[in-house]
């Protein structure tokens, strides 16, 4: 067992996805994700990594782009405004069936919103920021250790499916510091070998071509539909959840990241005054487990989910159950993180 | 016995240009190609097309290529040489993608002196999507988005790309050329050539700016083009060595 050590959640996640094998770090500095972009300034060079500050979040996904180019792994990590900015090259990875992987901190919004953390960028990271038919693998960690586990899991989806990640966390789990165990360093022989289709120079083969392009329309849809094929096997395999006293649960509550575990506490709470909560937590928020939430919530007699945010995910939700159950939401947004007595409160006018 | 003197170079692929008749980038096209065979990096050179008129670049060329974002061609290729910095990475671009939508990504890139060879083909207007004006486009030149001609008091002044990136420490060298005539076709190989050799010593960035004819959206016959570009495009982009540091960094 590695020992544990106390951590800021930014830091952790940079740590995690330098033992995960990535080396390549472009990104702009913005709050609340600016301890990321420091940790791998100082870091890279310690393990030959390239760190490069760039002059924008639209010049650091555009570089992500280039070294996902040559196969190499590559990451950015950015807060709200700076992901706005990077729509326009996510779409261009996605098309390009590119390997990467992003993390978002997301802060109150928006515009400039504030710096505080909320769950406010749901539609965009899980519904297409971007123009086109393309989609990010989205993972929501509740905690800085479930950050750090994920972000090897980051990577190989990146590299297996051949597109871009997303790491949806928010300013508390980027902010705040726990003890956290880090895994040992992935050996990558063998597990992204890319050399069928990276630009590396054409050295006895064909020379390899990489875009989101193609003018004729009937070529363009093949690739969309491959993509989606892609997608497909996705969500037949990928789709990550928790959940917490279900078993007799005559109540909900879905809620993802830091919100899914401030849940936690309020069934613990709940139940303490007799009522019988579960909690039903996605971890994979793009696929969205849909299926699996449908029978999680048979026999329940109300879902309430709760966002930081005016209500995202719940449409999700509501898609799930299909109306086979009443679903209530209980949001605060701006950088407003609910508690679990006003939780429990808002719980409490439905039971 | 016969020889065959002149030949399609080897780094452009055996397929037909999408280019009008009489536009400039064909010639460009070989002069890179020949570049790249002289120099013989063909099986380690990437290459970033644009998107404009030359957005197939990464086609015409037999290397390993992509398309980047309009503009961001610069970023990509950082990417490409911070990753594999042994490689030789350049960018292919127009003016409406380098000096409008793409003036940060090109100022920093030089700026830093990544060491990328960018060559920037300006032919003062926005050729594939139809005749528009650009930030490069002569006062009173009439496009599809000037149609009373280009006024300094509403559309600004045609910009110089080269005059402000030479004073970027990071430029290595950085010349602007024309081929209009045998004389500057062969001026501007030894240039594009130069700008290839910087980076292969690993001395920082290196441009090439070249003047080009547009013909359909000039609205001139290829002759006519020629003898415009001679009477008005040089007279607002002089030709000349901006910056060469060369010597210098031996």
């Amino acid at each position: 067992m590695a020992e544990k050590v106390m951590v800021k959640g930014n830091e952790a996640m940079a740590e995690a996805a330098v033992r995960a094998g990535c080396r390549i770090y472009f990104g702009y500095p913005i709050t609340p994700q600016s301890e990321f972009i420091e940790y791998m300034a100082r870091r890279m060079p310690q393990i030959e990594g390239v760190f490069l500050q760039s002059e924008s979040e639209v010049a650091a996904v555009n570089m992500v782009y280039g070294a996902a180019c040559t196969g190499n792994r590559v990451m950015t990590s950015t807060s709200s405004p700076g992901f706005s900015l990077m729509q326009e090259g996510v779409s261009y990875i996605a098309g390009a069936m590119l390997p990467a992987v992003f993390v978002n901190v997301v802060r109150g919004g928006p515009g400039l919103g504030d710096i505080q953390p909320a769950q406010s960028d749901y539609f965009q990271a899980t519904k297409g920021g971007a123009h086109g038919d393309y989609h990010l693998i989205v993972l929501a960690p509740g905690s800085i250790q479930e950050s750090v586990d994920l972000m090897e899991d980051a990577f190989r989806m990146a590299d297996e499916y051949r597109m871009p990640v997303l790491i949806l966390a928010d300013g508390m789990l980027g902010q705040m510091m726990e003890p956290v165990e880090f895994p040992e360093f992935v050996k990558l022989e063998g597990i992204n070998d890319h050399s069928a289709w990276a630009l590396r120079g054409a050295t006895g083969r064909e020379a390899n071509k990489v875009t989101s392009f193609d003018i004729d329309p009937v070529n363009l849809e093949k690739m969309n539909i491959f993509i989606q094929e892609i997608y497909k096997r996705i969500k037949a395999k990928e789709v990550r959840y928790e959940t917490i006293g279900l078993e007799d649960a005559e109540y909900m509550l879905v809620g993802y990241g830091t919100m899914g575990r401030i849940l936690g506490s309020v069934v613990k709470l709940a139940r303490s005054k007799g009522i019988k909560v579960g909690l039903f937590r996605p971890i994979t928020l793009w696929p969205f487990p849909y299926a699996e939430l449908k029978k999680a919530a048979e026999g329940v007699k109300t879902i309430l989910t709760v966002e930081m945010s005016m209500g995202q995910m719940v449409e999700d939700v509501r898609l799930a159950v299909e109306g086979s159950v009443p679903v209530q939401f209980y949001g605060r947004t701006g950088g407003m993180v609910p508690t679990p007595d006003e939780v429990l409160a808002e719980l409490l006018k439905h039971v | 016995m016969t020889e065959a003197t002149y030949k399609r170079p080897e780094s452009l692929a055996k397929r037909e240009f999408s280019y009008c008749p009489g536009c400039h980038h064909g010639i460009i096209h070989r002069l890179v190609a020949e570049t790249i065979d002289e120099l013989s990096i063909r099986e380690k050179t990437l290459m970033v097309a644009p998107v404009g008129c030359s957005v197939f670049a990464y086609e015409f060329f037999d290397v390993d290529g992509t398309v980047a974002p309009h503009g961001r061609a610069p970023a990509v290729a950082t990417g490409m040489k911070r990753s594999l910095p042994d490689r030789v990475v350049f960018t292919y671009q127009g003016d409406g993608d380098l000096a409008a939508i793409g003036t940060a990504e090109i100022v920093h890139a030089a700026n830093r002196g990544e060491k990328i060879t960018t060559i920037f083909v300006n032919n003062a207007i926005y050729g594939m999507t139809g005749g528009q004006m650009a930030p490069t486009t002569l006062l009173g030149m009439k496009t599809t988005t000037s149609p009373y001609g280009r006024k300094s008091e509403t559309e600004g002044f045609p910009l110089h790309v080269s005059e402000l990136l030479k004073e970027t420490a990071g430029i290595v060298y950085l010349e602007r050329v024309a081929v209009s005539s045998p004389q500057e076709v062969r001026k501007a190989k030894a240039a594009i050539k130069k700008a290839f050799t910087v980076q292969l010593k690993g001395l920082g960035f290196a441009m090439v700016e070249v003047l080009s004819t547009c013909p359909t959206n000039w609205g001139l016959s290829p002759v006519e083009s020629i003898k415009w570009l001679n009477e008005n495009m040089k007279k607002e982009y002089p030709l000349g060595v901006f910056v060469d540091k060369v010597g210098d960094l031996k």
